[in-house]
């Protein structure tokens, strides 16, 4: 890092930090054994929470520099929160770390193919659904064009590092061109109707897991909810939050709120652990913005996780049923830490017949997918990913349930890469639920 | 920074990935869990057996280069901060359990093994190891035995001195001697291993401990006592110790204390009450029970609101496990939180209670106050701002009041956490001339160049520094 560079962060570090919120922290350390990379870089202070906050607020208080290493120690943060529950004192560190990043990211250079992939992803792609769809279209092609055998069969795949090499392997099958395009707006209730529903239907989620979209709506049909699907909604922009693109998100989150305000729906519903938890931050996103701060918080009070509102409304008392099985939960980070939903899911799960649910030891910790830490920090995510399997094989689970895009393509990731593809598979939830409830009820 | 050859031949002992001086290194082991100290190491080293740890002690003995032994820097008096410099001594790679002895009821251990996890393998062979102190997930033993911890279960149990049996230790000059060992009774010569247990890291480096286990007992319950008057709840433990009930936990909570907790665990504590307090016997079922109603019967003759007990064991685990929470809870409140340890007789609980409220209102500062009621040691803990110098100092002076009143009352001025860098003007007080130039020769005769953890224990008398230092 350049020297001007580094005074400038440190001087935005100053400005910008919520100083009161660093000096919240009062260096317990009752974080540490929840933080998956002090674990596995063998217990690195600097690789804990309460290590990084400390970095942070030496930099405000001019001890030390920002320097590389403490973009390092960042940067390998898996942001997953998961030190914030176990937090007595409160400490929001998610908060803190997107303030750094963000200030990080603005002020440096970057290389310049970081800057274009930066540029293509959070500016051109993500923030334009029309143009996520022609991505997922591309793909399709790849898929189903035999240019994904013509790729494997080449070993031209063998050019990316290990880890993108699976997960190309363990991308969904995407769904065609005509099916991403008629989107409905407006789905009625399939039982009494108890509640009005918006669904919050996400970039990701509604074109490479569109499948998983349309199995939600459908849960939310059976467990009686009428579903408004307002079309101008777009991503949540935790993905430019998370990775120093603040200003970004900002707008992004104004246009959501804008799609939801006035379509009168009880709650906001997701269905991806990632967005959720951002979505519900939004008033603090916008706090300082006098015309959007009310409006933020409002939007924020009604946002709610599909397997929240299916135990609201008693899904669970449905007659449920799958095959004979063992199956575990891998909790979502930002679902449980974020949104504080983690029982619900549980629940849900012990309710179909069938089912032996296994808890996983340390379910909760993060698997290491983290948005696109799996990509750009490959190493740590395969070695957190590692600790991960380990534990889903001893719960002789044949099914992992996930809740979030993210972990469940890890999760997939992990089987693929265990070679237990004949034995084992990673649904979201959803999925898995539609599947118990069409056994009985069609 | 250490010279160039020195971080060499240290590099060369420890191998390349186990010697850190980077600047974010240096800070990241620049502070434990006191407020207001920090000071940079030169170096991070992370030894991997002791012959590696006495080569290092050698070489900083001989170039007078202050270690500072480090397990996971939970500390609560400053004790491993680096205040002059030098050498951080990291723990971690003796983290292993060597041995459980069956027949002997003792486990041999590496220092850097987490509190919890060792209760946890003990605990699955049917054993017992009592001490527990609240960081107890994060701390380790290297540091429980120097800093001697107490804990929720110190007053049927005592403290982790009550637990050790013989120790590995490196010292200052470089040999490695054994200290005690399995046996239930030794004599011969002085007993080593009690003067290293509490040391705070000043006569040397343990580099394995054998720890004395117990048979787990059968059954354990949990009564939550809830008070309109702190006076009733002092009053209450005093009078539960003279009616010959020990129980294995007797914790007290102020209001102030209860509000900061349950807005962290969101168990469903009271909030609207007083005090209150944690209750927990162990035992026989029959004694437990025996006694539970003993205790409830003498809480409410001592104007106890409401006695409960827990129904479930998750119900029981979540009591305790909010009340170690306790400090780090109270942080929510004030950007500052310092918290003290001043211990007394039983007896005068209830008198102690009553100053620290007293010494509060004197001097405008506000004290929550909490702690282990049952082994008469209270964490009188102050909301503040450090950054607020006016108020620091009223902070200051309230703390030496207590640690006077803890004297006069026949008391301590620490009773777990230590002397480190942040009593050690107030120990005098305690041990008096006398007694701290005993303790001073002692410290002299074991590391002459005086490199172990410097700066702590012993200081110039005069200087007062416990919380207004950087």
């Amino acid at each position: 890092m350049k020297t001007v560079e580094k005074e400038r962060i440190a001087l935005e570090f100053k400005e910008k930090m919520d100083y009161d919120e660093l000096l919240n922290c009062m260096r317990c350390g009752f974080c540490l054994p929840s933080c998956p990379t002090y674990i596995e870089s063998g217990m690195d202070e600097s690789q804990s929470p309460r290590g990084r906050i400390a970095m942070m607020k030496a930099v405000v208080d001019g001890e030390i520099e920002p320097d590389e290493d403490v973009k390092r120690s960042l940067d390998l943060c898996l942001g997953c929160r998961a030190c914030e529950p176990v937090c007595p004192s409160g400490v929001r560190y998610g908060h803190l770390l997107e303030q750094a990043r963000d200030i990080i990211n603005q002020n440096k250079k970057s290389s310049i193919p970081e800057k274009a992939v930066r540029g293509i992803v959070f500016n051109n792609l993500f923030p334009h659904q029309n143009r996520m769809v022609a991505a997922t279209n591309l793909l399709g092609f790849y898929q189903r064009s035999g240019l994904q055998k013509v790729a494997r069969k080449s070993g031209f795949m063998n050019f990316f590092p290990e880890s993108l090499r699976t997960m190309e392997k363990v991308l969904p099958p995407v769904p065609i061109k005509k099916e991403l395009k008629n989107r409905p707006n407006h789905l009625p209730a399939l039982q009494r109707q108890k509640k009005k529903v918006a669904f919050f239907s996400g970039c990701l989620m509604d074109t490479m897991f569109m499948k998983t979209n349309d199995a939600t709506m459908k849960l939310l049909q059976y467990a009686g909810c009428e579903i408004v699907i307002p079309d101008t909604q777009n991503c949540c922009g935790a993905l430019h939050g998370h990775s120093g693109e603040r200003e970004k998100s900002k707008e992004m989150a104004k246009r959501n709120i804008e799609a939801f305000e006035h379509v009168g729906a009880d709650y906001i519903i997701t269905n991806a652990g990632g967005c959720g938890a951002f979505l519900v931050d939004y008033d603090y996103l916008l706090k300082d913005d006098p015309t959007w701060s009310e409006r933020a918080k409002e939007f924020s009070g009604k946002i709610k996780d599909i397997t929240s509102i299916l135990v609201e409304l008693d899904f669970e008392k449905e007659n449920l049923q799958l095959q004979e099985q063992f199956v575990t939960y891998q909790d979502s980070c930002h679902l449980k830490n974020g949104q504080k939903t983690f029982m619900e899911p549980r629940k849900l799960l012990q309710s179909i017949q069938g089912v032996t649910y296994v808890e996983m030891k340390d379910a909760s910790r993060c698997c290491g997918s983290a948005g696109i830490y799996n990509i750009v920090e490959s190493e740590m995510s395969m070695q957190i990913l590692d600790y991960k399997m380990e534990q889903a094989k001893k719960t002789k689970a044949k099914t992992i349930v996930t809740a979030n895009p993210g972990c469940l393509l890890q999760m997939k990731l992990g089987i693929e890469r265990e070679g237990l593809s004949d034995t084992m598979r990673a649904v979201h939830i959803v999925d898995f639920l539609l599947e118990a409830y069409d056994k009985n009820n069609k | 920074m250490l010279e160039e050859h020195l971080k060499k031949v240290l590099q060369s002992i420890v191998g390349h990935e186990n010697y850190q001086d980077s600047k974010t290194s240096l800070l990241s082991y620049s502070y434990d869990a006191t407020p207001g100290f920090q000071s940079f190491p030169d170096a991070v080293v992370s030894p991997r057996n002791k012959q590696e740890v006495a080569e290092i002690v050698m070489l900083c003995n001989q170039h007078n280069i202050p270690i500072v032994p480090r397990g996971s820097g939970t500390n609560l008096s400053a004790g491993t901060t680096p205040l002059y410099g030098g050498i951080v001594l990291l723990m971690k790679h003796f983290n292993k359990i060597l041995e459980i002895d069956e027949e002997n009821l003792t486990v041999r251990t590496q220092p850097g093994v987490v509190t919890q996890t060792l209760i946890e393998a003990i605990e699955d062979k049917g054993f017992f190891y009592p001490p527990d102190p609240s960081s107890m997930k994060i701390s380790q033993i290297g540091g429980n035995i120097n800093e001697n911890s107490g804990g929720l279960r110190g007053l049927k149990y005592g403290v982790t001195r009550d637990y050790v049996m013989g120790l590995e230790v490196v010292l200052p000059n470089g040999e490695i001697i054994k200290t005690g060992g399995k046996l239930a009774k030794d004599v011969a010569g002085y007993d080593l291993t009690r003067l290293f247990v509490g040391s705070e890291g000043t006569l040397g480096i343990v580099t394995e401990a054998t720890l004395k286990l117990i048979p787990k007992p059968e059954t354990k319950q949990t009564m939550l006592v809830l008070y309109q008057n702190l006076d009733a709840a002092a009053r209450s433990v005093s009078a539960i110790i003279a009616n010959r009930i020990i129980p294995a936990t007797l914790e007290f909570l102020d209001q102030p204390t209860l509000r900061a907790v349950e807005d962290f665990a969101q168990i469903g504590l009271p909030t609207n009450v007083k005090a209150v307090l944690i209750i927990e016997q162990d035992g026989p079922k029959t004694v437990v029970e025996h006694d539970m109603i003993k205790i409830a019967n003498i809480c409410k003759e001592n104007e106890a609101v409401e006695v409960t007990l827990a129904k479930s064991n998750e119900e029981a685990e979540a009591l305790t496990t909010a009340r170690r929470a306790a400090l780090s809870a109270l942080a929510r409140l004030r950007p500052t939180t310092i918290l003290e340890d001043a211990t007394v007789p039983r007896s005068e609980i209830a008198k102690m209670v009553s100053a620290i409220e007293e010494i509060a209102e004197r001097n405008q500062v506000t004290i929550c106050t909490f702690g282990h009621a049952g082994d008469g040691n209270l964490h009188p803990t102050c909301l503040t701002d450090i950054r607020d110098k006016e108020e620091m100092a009223r902070v200051e002076k309230a703390f030496e009041e207590i640690f006077h009143k803890a004297i006069e009352l026949g008391g301590t001025i620490t009773g777990e956490h230590g002397v480190g860098a942040m009593k050690l003007p107030y120990l005098h007080l305690k041990v008096g001339k006398a007694g701290l130039d005993l303790m001073r020769n002692i410290k002299l005769a074991f590391d002459p160049n005086n490199i172990m953890n410097p700066g702590k224990v012993f200081a110039e008398l005069d200087k007062k520094r416990v919380v207004v230092q950087k």
